[in-house]
């Protein structure tokens, strides 16, 4: 168990820098989920942890040792991959048991800790298989087991869900939240997928470009994004984005400034009544909530998010958006959040 | 679904397979035909008729000493040849795999022994280890070391087994390469996460991932080693000195066309014949269960 401090970390290929200077303090058990779009270089920012990367400049903590020139045996971690990479001459023990035959752990000891993560991750019927016969999830297990049996400080994963099918995603990913809070091991996860930082974790950092746009705990980010691109990522359907500003009273924006809504804090309205008017385009009924877009007389495209059971408008009649004034978040020409 | 071609002409699937059959006829049947025909005849010694001896050659060459000796010659022989030309490859393939900059002229330069003929390869290496005038043999002896092949048996036969293992480390080198190249690199990195050395992973990860390929070359290698040296033989050493590098398929040679002794040259081919379909059977029964992990 350990902190991790990640100091001014900055990656480059050759002439072309892919991270460009990344700070953040992980406390000892925290759950950090890194999400961010594919290339915005957080695979890379997680393989520099592990050590499978040269970091080129900056310092990275582990515990209290600063870990930049160690191999990736030396940093006491382990390491989930997306593609589970089980060693597939082996069996699912043998996969289990590698590390720490490696390390040199007693056999009757690396038994008994085989065991007791195989019975924590249900694999015990299948320990004398060979990864080809076991399902994705199981797989997805066996890199588990493989990872926990070896008590690092801290734990690595590299979209380790991508590969299962939807319904197994939401089970693995709460099977994952709850070893992990069991544990209380450090834990650093890389995702695309907003819904797995959202749900997973305590703080998350979104990245974009090689830089971390924002760092904080899911909720805060949700509702108050530092920056646009924070903003347009974290939330499905994203952020509504008008270029001009519709609140009363307001006079017109600062080029390339915008305002944002998120789709929930717009309610449908008599038309005139709302702060503006819109047509509806056409509605997505999800169920539970129903998603209806509209376009506005300035030709922007707003989608709202109203509750699954209220009569549906029909499509091309006119509506009023009523909106709170103070749930309207402002954005200068950068991208970046401004006071109003 | 099985797609199948139906021919409305009854001879033309005949025609189209007829030049495919007619080369394996002539340079295949019919020569392996002759063999085992004349392995049961002795042809008086001008050649003007010859004589019926059923497996009379057979019996011949397995009371033969000498050729006893070329059985225990060819073992050897190949036996080096193999692991040598294999060990060397995949030392090379591992290197080359990790090789970032200027890889693929690395991988052209190392093919480029394969593209030479046995023969030349076998007069490259005479010229180097020529006993009077070899490079090679004149730094052996200003080492002290006296180096004379066409004396010392064992010195020749280091010297074929080079020979003919430089020309075949090409070959494994490609394969070698395309297997390291095919194991997931995650694979590699998860071990190395778990703690593993360079040499730790190589041994427990890496050549057991290989051992497919490993497999298939060493059934290719043990052929190659049995049939495709003659000209490197022939170049350097003929067999000699004492027939210390007299592997089978040389003595075929050395028996049939210099010592015109058609019926046991014969026999010795049937011989080789019933060896190289042993290998084949093993070498197909082990592509049948290719993947064994």
């Amino acid at each position: 168990m350990a902190e991790i401090k990640l100091e001014a970390i900055r990656k480059s290929y050759g002439r072309t820098e892919v991270i460009h200077g990344i700070d953040a303090e992980i406390s000892d058990g925290e759950f950090i989920v890194i999400v961010g779009p594919s290339g915005c270089g957080k695979s890379t920012l997680l393989r520099m942890v592990a050590g499978l990367e040269t970091i080129t400049s900056g310092d990275i903590h582990i515990g209290d040792r600063v870990v930049n020139k160690l191999e990736p045996r030396e940093r006491d971690i382990a390491m989930v991959f997306q593609n589970y990479a089980l060693y597939p001459h082996m069996s699912v023990f043998d996969n289990m048991a590698y590390g720490l035959k490696i390390a040199n752990v007693p056999k009757p000891e690396i038994a008994s800790r085989v065991a007791e993560a195989a019975r924590m991750l249900e694999l015990e019927p299948y320990l004398d298989r060979k990864p080809r016969q076991l399902s994705g999830g199981q797989r997805q297990r066996v890199a588990m087991g493989r990872a926990i049996v070896r008590k690092p400080a801290v734990f690595l994963f590299d979209e380790p869900l991508s590969n299962l099918d939807a319904k197994l995603r939401v089970q693995m990913r709460l099977e994952i939240k709850a070893l992990q809070r069991k544990l209380g091991v450090t834990a650093l996860y890389v995702t695309h997928d907003q819904v797995e930082a959202m749900t997973l974790a305590d703080r998350m950092i979104v990245m974009n470009a090689g830089v971390a746009e924002q760092v904080g705990a899911p909720l805060d980010v949700y509702a108050n994004p530092a920056t646009l691109f924070v903003a347009g990522f974290i939330g499905s359907p994203p952020m509504n984005v008008l270029s001009h500003d519709v609140r009363p009273g307001r006079g017109p924006l600062d080029a390339g400034a915008v305002i944002g809504i998120r789709p929930e804090h717009i309610d449908l309205a008599a038309p005139g009544t709302g702060l503006l008017d819109a047509d509806v385009a056409f509605c997505e009924p999800l169920g539970a909530e129903t998603l209806v877009h509209c376009v506005t007389a300035a030709g922007d495209k707003i989608v709202v998010r109203i509750d699954g059971e209220v009569s549906l408008p029909a499509d091309g009649s006119r509506v009023g958006l009523a909106i709170d004034p103070a749930r309207i978040l402002a954005f200068n020409a950068e991208g970046k959040r401004t006071a109003d | 679904m099985e797609k199948r071609v139906v021919f409305d002409n009854r001879w033309l699937p005949y025609l189209l397979v007829a030049p495919q059959l007619l080369v394996t006829f002539v340079f295949f049947f019919w020569p392996a035909g002759q063999a085992i025909y004349q392995s049961a005849f002795i042809p008086d010694p001008f050649g003007l008729k010859t004589q019926f001896v059923g497996f009379g050659n057979f019996e011949y060459l397995f009371g033969n000493r000498y050729y006893r000796e070329s059985f225990l010659t060819t073992a050897v022989f190949s036996v080096l040849v193999t692991i040598s030309a294999m060990s060397f490859a995949l030392w090379l393939a591992v290197l080359a795999d990790r090789v970032i900059k200027g890889s693929s002229a690395y991988r052209t330069l190392l093919i480029w022994p394969y593209a030479v003929a046995p023969a030349i390869a076998g007069v490259l290496w005479l010229f180097m280890f020529n006993p009077f005038t070899g490079i090679i043999a004149w730094m052996l002896s200003q080492m002290g070391y006296v180096w004379n092949h066409n004396l010392d048996g064992g010195q020749a036969m280091a010297l074929v087994v080079a020979a003919s293992a430089w020309k075949q480390i090409s070959y494994n080198f490609l394969f070698f390469l395309a297997g390291l190249q095919a194991i997931p690199k995650s694979v590699i990195e998860a071990a190395a996460i778990d703690g593993a050395s360079f040499w730790r992973r190589f041994w427990t990860i890496v050549f057991p991932l290989l051992s497919p390929t490993t497999f298939f070359l060493l059934v290719v290698n043990i052929i190659y080693a049995f049939f495709d040296t003659f000209g490197v033989i022939h170049t350097i050493t003929q067999g000699g000195p004492q027939q210390s590098t007299t592997i089978l398929v040389y003595k075929v040679f050395a028996d049939g066309f210099v010592g015109q002794d058609l019926g046991s040259s014969a026999a010795q081919s049937v011989v080789l014949l019933v060896l190289v379909g042993i290998l084949t059977v093993v070498q197909f029964r082990f592509i049948e269960r290719r993947v064994h992990y």
